[in-house]
């Protein structure tokens, strides 16, 4: 027991949880602003691929992070333009966006890429100076920076969402665009910029996979984390700090799969597939309210009436 | 006229258009387009053995177009295909190489009937938690997939894995189990026929009976056929089992009908295709037929494409050409409704 819960042990939960938390962050901004974003997995790949492609090519990490966002932006105008503008279903088109990053990523690698070479990622921060401090020393000393973007970005958000005008008017789309709309709100647009920035973070959360985790792109390397990311903005009820939350918690499962194998818990060897399918099946059970129901913001994927 | 256009002339012209994004991808991409082109059709149908393969590739997609298609119309969006087949696809597996001593086609029976059943309940579980708790099927769907995929990992690797096999798979199943050949000296099994009556049964089922009616009218309009006497709740969590089983039937005929057994990481998303083959087919089970086809087609064709353009075009452009044409479909007709 002792060997199983160490401070390596939270030192992974933190990386695990990263991507996760970052991803939701854009869930959160679309879905409170009425989009329904279910291409957060490939916005994130997307994210991935472009961020190391553009390191392999400009030669600096932070350069390819800021490419990566833009590619994920860029698909979140796709999405924006194709449900706002052309009011088509979220739902359809976000499962098109995943489909085309899957399977763009993988043709521009094979194409291009005989051998994947490594990127000059984003180092990690020393940090040498918080290393005397118990806990926090040991578990954010010689991390990433995007650990410490997950730890700050929530409450940045949660200022922004909460205790702004820009914040209301995203809360508002969300709620009732038509009473958004006679308010004065330019429903449509708020959502274009929310949609976008959705894109922009689910895919600086790849950058993270791509340019901190591996310095290299690996087909389909989001692997389901931009779907963790959704189950992590229901389980957190579309608020930042609750979101981030849930995706420390599903982190927390996932370093503790990667410590369990071939190891026992309390006696017994638990399946590292038991812990891996915790977050799906905790969120179904959150939907279905057997712990306290989580609600959707009201006119979340619902269209507009044309007038 | 305004049907017929909708009904074939939209869908021809959307993959006109896909056509031509692909050529403009493939030249984006350095190789010139023509060639690639033709090569994807030539192994799309007209090479030798082209066309029996191209139809094994549609089965899988027409099953699980038709399982999307089933769900659409009852106005639930099942994104659980790819969980169902999967689950169909082991359960039928282990009535493969558990059971013996049944005559072939009663073998072949309960193995369809074990995929069926299976992948039923796996799409009946978000049905029932959308009637009675209004939890939203996408997301539950979503969630059922990931949870499938654990479970036959778990399942496939820990318990019923092959002891005499390396890799994580069950055993090969009894040759009792197997879909007879349909073309002699191809893989082409009577799943292919299985697909196609799966289609006209649904047909009938959809357009011919009160359950049918009541389906299509929740997909209409929930309100109004709530007030018009439809048990609501019961046409949904119906319409998820008849679509999961389905998938789960997509699952247990390429098990029984082309690799005999299960194997973990089995499916290269077929549940996900069939959204692709129900928004073309425009969720009409004759339509679907057809745009399986095509899918079908086109993906085989690819894995040749790839093996004689130079420098190779990867067959991952499949997706994006699949991709694509959900965009446009997604722009022209299938819109969300106002409310």
């Amino acid at each position: 027991m002792g060997e199983v819960f160490d401070i390596e042990l939270f030192r992974s939960a933190l990386r695990l949880a990263t991507p996760l938390a970052l991803a939701a962050m854009g869930g959160i901004l679309s879905e409170r602003s009425g989009v329904v974003n279910i291409g957060l997995e490939g916005q994130m790949l997307m994210g991935a691929f472009v961020g190391w492609a553009a390191a392999v090519a400009l030669g600096n990490g932070w350069l390819g992070v800021l490419c990566g966002m833009s590619a994920g932006a860029l698909l979140g105008f796709l999405h924006a333009l194709l449900t706002q503008r052309f009011r088509a279903d979220h739902v359809v088109s976000g499962m098109a966006v995943n489909l085309f990053s899957s399977g763009l990523t993988v043709f521009l690698l094979r194409r291009f890429f005989e051998k994947p070479p490594g990127a000059s990622g984003v180092p990690e921060w020393g940090l040498q100076w918080l290393q005397p401090v118990p806990l926090l020393g040991g578990l954010l000393s010689h991390q990433s920076p995007f650990v410490m973007l997950m730890l700050v970005l929530p409450f940045a958000l949660h200022g922004l969402l909460y205790h702004t005008m820009w914040g209301l008017r995203v809360r508002a789309a969300g709620e009732s665009a038509r009473k958004s709309r006679l308010a004065g709100i330019q429903v449509v647009t708020t959502r274009y910029h929310c949609v976008m920035w959705s894109g922009a973070l689910a895919a600086l959360a790849g950058t993270y996979l791509s340019l901190s985790q591996l310095n290299v792109f690996t087909e389909g390397m989001s692997a389901g984390k931009g779907f963790i990311a959704l189950a992590a903005v229901i389980f957190g009820r579309w608020t930042p700090l609750g979101a981030t939350a849930a995706a420390l918690g599903f982190g927390f499962l996932d370093a503790l799969q990667q410590r369990l194998q071939g190891e026992t818990l309390f006696g017994t060897r638990v399946p590292s597939e038991v812990l891996l399918s915790l977050p799906y099946l905790l969120t179904i059970i959150a939907l279905a309210g057997l712990v306290g129901r989580s609600i959707p913001p009201e006119d979340l994927g619902k269209q507009e009436e044309s007038e | 006229m305004r049907t017929a256009w909708r009904a074939l002339l939209l869908p021809a012209a959307v993959f006109g258009v896909a056509v031509i994004v692909a050529a403009v991808v493939i030249a984006l991409s350095g190789s010139p387009p023509l060639p690639a082109l033709a090569a994807w059709w030539e192994g799309a149908v007209s090479a030798p053995g082209a066309l029996p393969e191209s139809l094994l590739n549609a089965t899988p997609l027409l099953f699980t177009g038709l399982a999307v298609a089933v769900g659409l119309l009852a106005g639930q969006f099942n994104i659980g295909v790819e969980g169902q087949l999967l689950m169909g696809a082991l359960a039928s597996a282990w009535v493969g190489f558990a059971v013996s001593g049944l005559p072939a086609p009663l073998h072949i029976a309960l193995a369809l009937l074990a995929g069926a059943l299976v992948g039923g309940i796996w799409g009946w579980i978000p049905g029932i938690l959308k009637a009675w708790r209004g939890a939203h099927e996408v997301i539950t769907t979503i969630m059922m997939n990931y949870i499938a995929i654990y479970l036959t990992q778990y399942l496939v690797t820990k318990v019923w894995k092959d002891p005499r096999s390396m890799s994580p798979q069950t055993p090969e199943a009894l040759p009792s189990a197997w879909l007879p050949v349909l073309v002699e000296g191809t893989r082409l099994s009577v799943g292919l026929l299985l697909a196609l009556a799966t289609a006209l049964v649904l047909w009938y089922l959809l357009r011919r009976t009160v359950w049918g009616y009541e389906l299509r009218a929740v997909g209409a309009n929930a309100e109004a056929a709530r007030a018009a006497g439809v048990r609501v709740s019961r046409v949904i969590w119906g319409s998820m089992a008849l679509s999961g089983a389905i998938g789960g039937l997509a699952g247990a005929v390429e098990v029984l009908g082309v690799h005999h057994r299960y194997y973990d990481q089995f499916s290269p998303g077929y549940g996900f295709d069939g959204i692709a083959v129900a928004l073309l087919g425009n969720n009409h089970p004759l339509g679907a037929v057809l745009a399986a086809f095509v899918f079908g087609a086109m993906k085989n064709g690819a894995v040749y494409m790839q093996s004689v353009t130079v420098p190779a075009v990867p067959r991952e452009i499949t997706t994006v050409v699949q991709a694509v044409i959900i965009f446009f479909l997604a722009a022209v007709r299938f819109r969300r409704r106002a409310g």
